[in-house]
């Protein structure tokens, strides 16, 4: 059985058709890529599937159950975990509040905890402590805990956000652009990361990529999006000959 | 994060002094300001004599300063000779002490240390208030005031939406805790003869006051379900609207004497009532905002949607929130009633909705170190500057203007409340001097 599985969905905002006759399987631990130029849809499918937009029609499942309707935050603790494209970081917060916030589902110690300081709580939030610390240091991050995120390099952001994602304990993990605007030291540090998650976590990732260079390293597969219609889909080497992904390139991304 | 404007200069001249208190702890503070309150409680009526003063200045002379210039020397020499001096003498002198006392209590269970401190701070503020029922009126409404902001900062400050429905939350705190009491305990000409004896009132009055603050919660929710529905800025409006609807359904239960108010309440809200309440009011807020399910709230504020990816249940979150907040506001109004023993509607209305907004704002957004004090700041201008009448409405708007301008999110905004660290022993100026 597939981790997570599209079959025809198709989402219109008021009038514009943003996806077409969508399909997607993806196997745990599996990495796959989702390219195309600017405004085909890419983010469009993320929020559809992370539950943010309802389909026009469609079906979604994750390990076999419905999840069309559920709300964001169930979709997310059922292990569908996610990056934004600008990263959507909480200004007023710092790195550790960042990544201990996405373990609210977690949390069991309730309203008496919340308001009374229970036992209960201590031990939790000492839990989540601990395990955010974990994953800032995997993502090498870990020396900015008490910083506030607002005050930090973009890349030291980008990898912040990147933990924050995976203190959901997802089983797949959406990554929207994460490199988008980063140096090449950047981006050296962000595939490691990826190599991190992958390699440590086995987690399944969905990408959303404009680099080939990521592209090519990571994926197992690739779909290429134009105008909310997949027109290619296959291994980046594949892709990166196929004729019509080269036209829909022609003069927009570096494809190359 | 925020404006921070510092003044190289003015923290020059004044590192000194800063150098000067630092080694002292929170218990040598308190303990100076108990020797200074049992100062005046002895020698207090002489020293006026001497000074040539009416009375004991009630708020540190500044009221007597506006409204009669000759005593100005007066006031000021009572001030120094009665707190200024002493206080700074005994916190200095006892400072090896207190620092020996907080170092033990730091190693000991917080809420052990806190409830220590707390009793302390309860006999200065009781010993203080012994002059006069002034006095006495004045801190119990600075004490609810200080229920009443924080309770209002967790809405506007940390969630960051802008209510304006706390006057109609305390006016139902305040009119259910008062037809719970009037009507079991009072033989009152509106709600009848009383149904149970007095002397059980006593002990029965916290539940009047958490009823209170449930019915203020339920006033919540129908607030909330249509604000928090969609994204936007209904909450203002719909808020604004729940206070008014509240406020004319009270003018028109005359059961409850519609315009003309309900009085005779028991009086109930003794200092230590009041105190024992804002204390619990300022512990649970603190508890919840400082948990990572009340810091949802500033996820929700900062980023919804990515609150939303990261697990948190953002719609429960604000609801919860909200009505956590009104809770709190209904039981303040509760006490607001049994300090006044008297309500009326027309209390709950813009004015009250103004002077709370200022005190979240003043003091500072998302901070309960500041709603303290915005609370306890504001109310001591209002009273200081009473005798200044109509300017008085000029100064503090100005005051509040130039808050604004210089720190927009108020006073001491987004700082942590952290009570170990208050409670702290401060030995590090022993090495430095
Ligand atoms: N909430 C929305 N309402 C209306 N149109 C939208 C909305 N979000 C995206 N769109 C439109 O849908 C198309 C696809 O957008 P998007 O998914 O963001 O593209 P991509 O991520 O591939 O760059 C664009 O034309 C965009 O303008
Ligand atoms: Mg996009």
């Amino acid at each position: 059985m597939p981790l997570l599985q599209v079959k025809n969905m198709t989402h219109f905002f008021t009038g514009l058709r943003a996806v077409h006759n969508y399909n997607l399987e993806i196997n745990p631990g599996e990495i796959r890529g989702l390219i195309g130029p600017n405004g085909a849809g890419k983010t469009t499918i993320f929020n559809l599937l992370t539950g943010v937009l309802r389909p026009t029609e469609g079906e979604i499942t994750l390990e076999g159950t419905d999840i069309i309707g559920l709300r964001p935050h169930q979709i997310a603790a059922r292990g569908i975990g996610r990056t934004f494209q600008n990263m959507k970081l909480w200004r007023h917060m710092t790195v550790l509040e960042h990544v201990k916030m996405a373990h609210y589902s977690q949390l069991s110690y309730g309203l008496t905890g919340a308001f009374f300081g229970t036992k209960k709580r201590v031990r939790q939030e000492n839990e989540i402590e601990e395990h955010a610390h974990t994953l800032l240091a995997l993502m090498d991050a870990d020396q900015f805990a008490d910083q506030k995120v607002l005050n930090l390099p973009y890349g030291v952001q980008r990898r912040v956000e990147m933990a924050r994602a995976l203190a959901t304990r997802p089983k797949i993990l959406f990554l929207d652009e994460p490199t988008v605007g980063m140096t090449p030291e950047e981006l050296v540090g962000m595939m490691n990361v990826f190599r991190k998650i992958h390699n440590e976590l086995g987690l399944a990732i969905f990408l959303i990529e404009h680099r080939m260079k990521v592209v090519m390293e990571f994926c197992q597969r690739v779909q290429t999006l134009v105008f909310g219609e997949v027109i290619a889909e296959g291994t980046p080497d594949e892709i990166q000959n196929d004729p019509r992904v080269i036209e829909a390139y022609l003069g927009k991304e570096e494809v190359a | 994060m925020e404006v921070k404007k510092s003044n190289p200069g003015n923290t020059k001249r004044f590192s000194g002094l800063r150098h000067f208190f630092s080694g002292i702890p929170a218990s040598g503070w308190l303990l100076a300001a108990f020797a200074a309150v049992l100062l005046e409680f002895y020698v207090g009526d002489p020293l006026t004599e001497i000074l040539g003063l009416p009375k004991i200045p009630a708020l540190f002379g500044i009221v007597i300063i506006l409204k009669k210039p000759h005593l100005i020397p007066g006031a000021f020499a009572y001030v120094g000779l009665i707190y200024l001096l002493p206080i700074i003498i005994v916190a200095k002198i006892t400072a090896p002490a207190t620092n020996w006392v907080s170092e033990k209590l730091d190693r000991m269970p917080l809420w052990f240390s806190a409830i220590l401190h707390l009793v302390l701070l309860y006999f200065v503020l009781e010993i203080w208030t012994d002059i006069s029922d002034y006095r006495l009126l004045m801190l119990k409404l600075t004490l609810i005031a200080i229920m009443i902001t924080l309770s209002l900062n967790i809405i506007n400050g940390y969630m960051g939406e802008f209510s304006c429905s706390h006057p109609g939350f305390i006016a139902l705190g305040a009119y259910v805790a008062s037809v719970f009491t009037v009507g079991l305990f009072v033989n009152d000409r509106l709600l009848g003869h009383a149904l149970l004896p007095q002397a059980l009132g006593q002990f029965l009055f916290p539940i009047g006051l958490i009823l209170g603050g449930l019915v203020a919660a339920v006033g919540a929710l129908i607030v909330a379900i249509p604000s928090f529905r969609t994204r936007g800025d209904y909450l203002a409006i719909i808020s604004l609207a729940f206070m008014f609807i509240v406020k004319s359904l009270i003018e028109n239960l005359e059961v409850v004497g519609g315009p003309r108010g309900l009085g005779g309440q028991p009086d109930w809200a003794t200092l230590p009532t009041v105190f024992v309440w804002a204390v619990l009011c300022v512990w649970t807020i603190n508890n919840f905002v400082e948990s990572t399910m009340g810091k949802a709230l500033n996820a929700v504020r900062d980023e919804e949607s990515a609150a939303d990816a990261m697990t948190v249940n953002t719609r429960k979150t604000k609801m919860i929130a909200f009505m956590f907040g009104a809770f709190w506001a209904g039981v303040g109004g509760g006490l607001f009633a049994h300090v006044l023993r008297y309500v009326n509607p027309g209390t709950f209305g813009i004015k009250k909705l103004a002077e709370v907004l200022a005190m979240v704002y003043f003091g500072g957004l998302n901070s309960v170190f500041g709603s303290i004090v915005g609370a306890v700041s504001f109310n001591l201008l209002s009273e200081a500057l009473r005798p200044l009448e109509i300017f008085k409405w000029i100064i503090i708007p100005v005051l509040l203007i130039l808050v604004m301008i210089y720190r927009p999110t108020g006073l001491i905004a987004f700082k942590h409340f952290n009570v170990k660290k208050i409670l702290r022993p401060r030995p590090g100026s022993k090495e430095r001097v």
